[in-house]
């Protein structure tokens, strides 16, 4: 508990410094994830960061000790060379993207694990210091390592400020982009080779195994809060360093279990990240599921109390001025019987849509307000009307045309009605009966 | 009358497998000019190679009468409406300021004179309400329409689109024919790739017939006869397809 209200307060240097590197880490990651997921090159990073394993064995057994940047610059040239061989796979045989990026990451993984297994047998090979790459361990960062990261994403976020317009460009539309003489292939090079320099600087915090996730997560978590690519960028952004940040202090403040060597920082990381999606997913206001799924229960809710409405009226339309008030029977019997049906007249009664008499020999009957009345003759018109359209500009039997028209009469706009109307106008009878079997003897009123 | 596109014994090929063969075509400006021709014709491709989209295996175009490259600011370009993300995350107006781009040359940001220009661009195409939408909630007409309006802010002398009338109501078509016409009064040159063989003679002043090759060009009332289209749609050209078959196996099994 102590050590957590000093991770808090950040008392301790160290865990300073790691933050530091964290954050700024998913802020660069985040960043260019946008781009990266816009342009449909989110598994890319996940290649790179695989590739890059054999480079640091590679430079530790070549230059012996761990030096920082030897293993960096090694990571660096075998990540580029990874993609540089799924694109020649791509380019001289038939085997497709997906595939070609499957066999690199693989291949290229498989051989760094041999290679920093040699590398750990040699003298001074430091076997927890190469596995910290492979799953990740931000405790061990220096100030060093930050200052590279800090360097990283700075040059990112430079880079992404200038031509963000030209970014949003290619990502968007290639082919224009080229007509306007944009070199679209070195902007596409440019962006890969910061998510190269970026996926590399984040290798030994986050590890190889996980690094894409930083690109890719904050990236589709926060596509959910916005419409507008510089919102994306700034939530993406935010994104990556919360995750970061709330993994690193996890994994240094979570009890560890006895006989471990200590929480695995990459794996804390991208389960942050991943709560940060699944909060997005759900909760996000316009696209989230809650919201659509709220969505679609309102709309239920419209359409039963509209189904209400339109057989009140057609209960009720052949009656002489007088004789208006129907009881639930009523409904029930001509829409075939509907679960929970006094709930949702006692709703159109709250809305003023319809009225109960409670005295009278009419207690315990209904009508509707005269705002109900105008609603129903609406809704009666828009099916109707759609009905006899399906009848006679699109050959549909009368008999087939309900269901479709059932469920379009809470949609259809004003204009598409005076569209119909007007198409029919010349052939429509004054008052357009229903078309089948259901009713008889309708009158609309107000035809064009 | 002045030269809009000369295109000189242009060859194109994909994956080494050739679309084209020997493209020779001079077009006029001014005028609007239908590309027609069987899916498969190469129609697409013909746009994009005088445009530099595609390599051209040999032969060369010029457009205003100079290589592409001097040329830019004044070609517009219309891709077609499925090659790009409509869930992508910007607004209408931010896809018509793209037209504004070439000019704008690079960093730099559209200013107020563009921002007129693409309101501009939107009003002439009846969008102007939709400017703050996000492009993914309009119809494949709207949408359509939002391209348009692109070229439009381009303010280019020769527009090349690739399929204009595809997936719109009559409505929108008739709009979008308007805005042509008003491009060809003010001297501008279009070249659409078109599918609808009913509307061509009304459309366009200009046809290319293509099937692989070039079947024939020339305004419409001479070129666009019952000769030229059976030449052009009737009969596939089995031995232009085996050639192309030939040279694609022939190249491929060389490198495998």
């Amino acid at each position: 508990m102590n050590e957590f209200i000093r991770l808090v307060l950040l008392q301790d240097p160290n865990t300073r410094v790691v933050l530091a590197g964290a954050g700024l880490l998913g802020v660069c990651a985040g960043v260019l994830g946008v781009f990266v997921v816009l342009r449909r090159r989110a598994l890319v990073g996940d290649a790179i960061a695989h590739a890059a394993l054999p480079g640091i064995g590679a430079s530790f057994l070549i230059f012996g000790e761990r030096n920082v940047v030897a293993l960096l610059a090694g990571a660096f040239v075998f990540g580029l060379l990874g993609v540089l061989c799924i694109a020649a796979i791509q380019m001289w045989t038939r085997v497709k993207e997906d595939a070609a990026l499957g066999i690199v990451l693989s291949s290229f993984f498989g051989l760094g694990l041999v290679l920093s297994r040699i590398a750990q047998s040699t003298p001074g090979g430091n076997k927890a210091g190469l596995d910290g790459y492979i799953f990740g361990k931000a405790a061990s960062m220096v100030q060093s390592d930050v200052l590279v990261i800090a360097l990283v994403a700075v040059t990112t976020l430079v880079v992404v400020a200038f031509f963000f317009k030209e970014l949003r460009l290619v990502c968007f539309d290639r082919s224009f982009a080229a007509s306007i003489g944009r070199p679209v292939g070195m902007i596409d090079f440019v962006l890969l080779a910061l998510v190269c320099v970026c996926v590399i600087a984040g290798l030994p915090a986050v590890g190889v195994v996980l690094t894409a996730a930083l690109l890719i997560i904050p990236a589709a978590g926060a596509r959910f809060w916005t419409d507008r690519l510089g919102y994306l960028v700034f939530i993406a952004g935010l994104f990556g360093a919360g995750a970061a940040c709330i993994g690193v202090a996890m994994s240094a403040a979570l009890p560890i279990p006895a006989g471990s060597r200590g929480w695995p920082t990459g794996a804390m990381i991208v389960l942050a990240a991943a709560a940060i999606f699944m909060v997005s997913m759900l909760l996000a206001p316009q696209r989230g599921v809650l919201a659509a799924v709220a969505r679609r229960v309102a709309f239920k809710r419209k359409m039963s109390l509209e189904h209400v409405l339109r057989a009140a009226y057609e209960v009720t339309e052949d009656r002489k001025p007088g004789g208006f008030s129907w009881s639930i029977n009523e409904i029930v019997r001509h829409i075939d019987g509907q679960a929970g049906l006094q709930r949702i007249i006692n709703r159109a009664v709250r809305a003023g849509l319809v009225k109960k008499y409670i005295h009278g020999t009419r207690a315990g009957q209904y009508t509707l307000t005269d705002d109900g009345a105008i609603e129903a003759t609406r809704l009666v018109r828009a099916h109707r009307l759609w009905e006899h359209f399906l009848i006679r500009h699109a050959d549909i039997a009368p008999d087939h045309v309900h269901r479709g028209a059932d469920e379009l009469e809470h949609i259809l706009p004003t204009e598409m009605i005076r569209a119909i109307e007007l198409e029919l106008g010349s052939t429509l009878p004054p008052a357009p009966p229903s078309p089948h079997q259901v009713v008889q003897g309708v009158r609309l009123e107000g035809n064009p | 009358m002045s030269i809009s596109v000369e295109v000189h014994d242009m060859t194109v090929a994909y994956h080494r497998r050739p679309v084209l063969w020997n493209v020779d075509v001079t077009l006029p400006s001014g005028v609007l000019i239908g590309v027609i021709g069987p899916n498969g014709a190469g129609k697409s491709t013909f746009l994009k190679a005088v445009l530099g989209l595609v390599p051209i295996a040999s032969g060369w175009a010029k457009v205003l009468g100079q290589p592409l490259s001097k040329v830019r600011t004044r070609i517009g370009y219309i891709p077609q409406r499925e090659s790009v993300d409509w869930e992508f995350p910007v607004s209408v107006k931010d896809v018509v300021l793209m037209g504004r781009y070439g000019r704008l040359g690079w960093v730099r940001r559209p200013g107020p004179e563009d921002n007129k220009a693409a309101m501009l661009a939107l009003s002439t195409v009846g969008m102007e309400t939709y400017s703050q939408r996000q492009i993914g909630q309009l119809s494949g007409g709207q949408q359509q329409r939002v391209f348009l309006a692109r070229a439009i802010a381009q303010d280019a002398d020769v527009y090349f689109m690739d399929e204009p009338f595809a997936g719109v109501d009559a409505a929108t078509e008739a709009q979008i024919v308007e805005v042509l016409r008003g491009m060809r009064a003010r001297g501008k040159t279009v070249l659409a790739v078109h599918h609808d063989l009913q509307t061509v003679a009304e459309y366009f002043d200009y046809v290319v017939l293509l099937n692989m090759r070039l079947v024939a060009a020339g305004p419409t009332s001479d070129v666009f006869t019952k000769e030229n289209l059976h030449k052009t749609y009737g009969g596939r050209l089995t031995l232009l397809v085996d050639a192309a078959e030939a040279v694609r196996t022939a190249t491929a099994k060389q490198i495998l």
